[in-house]
């Protein structure tokens, strides 16, 4: 039998849109799958040495959930979300939610980005980074972890041309 | 039911179960079985079909006061 294939384009840069990539990565690896994630845009974010750089907004993210990973049941079932308006006006907001979706991750037993991150690693999956984007956000190589392979859309669909499995995320 | 290895994933969420018995299968040989605790209400259809697409056989699922048990035998 041939070794099925996936490959993904990881666009987005922040902390929640991180998980999907990885975690369909790091399941395809483990049920045998050939897989490469492409990082492009802000998906570059995803194969920097510094992960700190991933934040979570509820600004303008209607289907966040906003609650807190700690206190009583009660307290945490309250909803907390308000009008875009005055969160945009609050310094720190980002910060302040990317602390308790952290703590909220951590109560729940997912794994964190890196934890995710380094398991694709582990299972070989292959991590292809958009040399165009790197150059038009003013990246150096040295931004990103070791490993990763640099190309464009061509080298992407030497690969994804093969796969049983590729999505755009 | 007799085996050779145990993997505790209670506590842990998708996909971790999923990739720690992966690991844990690599560490024992053909024909050996895994025991695997689990606390996700999803590893049961994930075990599965973790077995089904890998070839590892499934022997049994348990399920006690919230905890789930697996045994699989290694391919």
């Amino acid at each position: 039998m041939d070794t099925k294939k996936m490959a993904i384009i990881a666009t987005k840069g922040t902390l929640d849109w991180a998980y999907p990539p990885f975690i369909l990565a790091s399941t395809a690896a483990a049920l045998g799958y050939e897989t490469q994630i492409f990082f492009t845009f802000y998906g570059l974010q995803l194969v920097r040495k510094d992960l700190s750089v991933l934040k979570v907004s509820p600004l303008g993210n209607p289907g966040m959930p906003m609650k807190m990973p700690f206190g009583p049941k009660w307290f945490k079932s309250i909803n907390w979300n308000m009008p875009n308006a005055i969160q945009a006006i609050i310094p720190g907001y980002e910060s302040v939610a990317t602390a308790l979706m952290k703590q909220t991750i951590s109560n729940n037993g997912v794994a964190t980005i890196p934890e995710l991150r380094e398991l694709c690693q582990e299972a070989e999956v292959k991590f292809l980074a958009c040399q165009m984007t790197v150059e038009l956000f003013g990246f150096s190589h040295s931004d990103f972890i070791d490993g990763l392979e640099y190309g464009g859309a061509a080298t992407f669909f030497e690969f994804a041309g093969e796969t049983d499995i590729c999505l755009f995320i | 039911m007799n085996f050779d290895k145990e993997l505790d994933a209670r506590g842990l969420n998708c996909p971790l179960p999923i990739l720690r018995a992966k690991k844990a299968l690599a560490e024992v040989t053909s024909g050996q079985v895994l025991k695997i605790l689990s606390t996700d209400p999803g590893s049961v259809k994930d075990f599965a079909a973790f077995a089904k697409q890998t070839g590892n056989e499934l022997l049994s699922t348990a399920e006690a006061g919230g905890e789930f048990t697996f045994f699989m035998k290694k391919k």
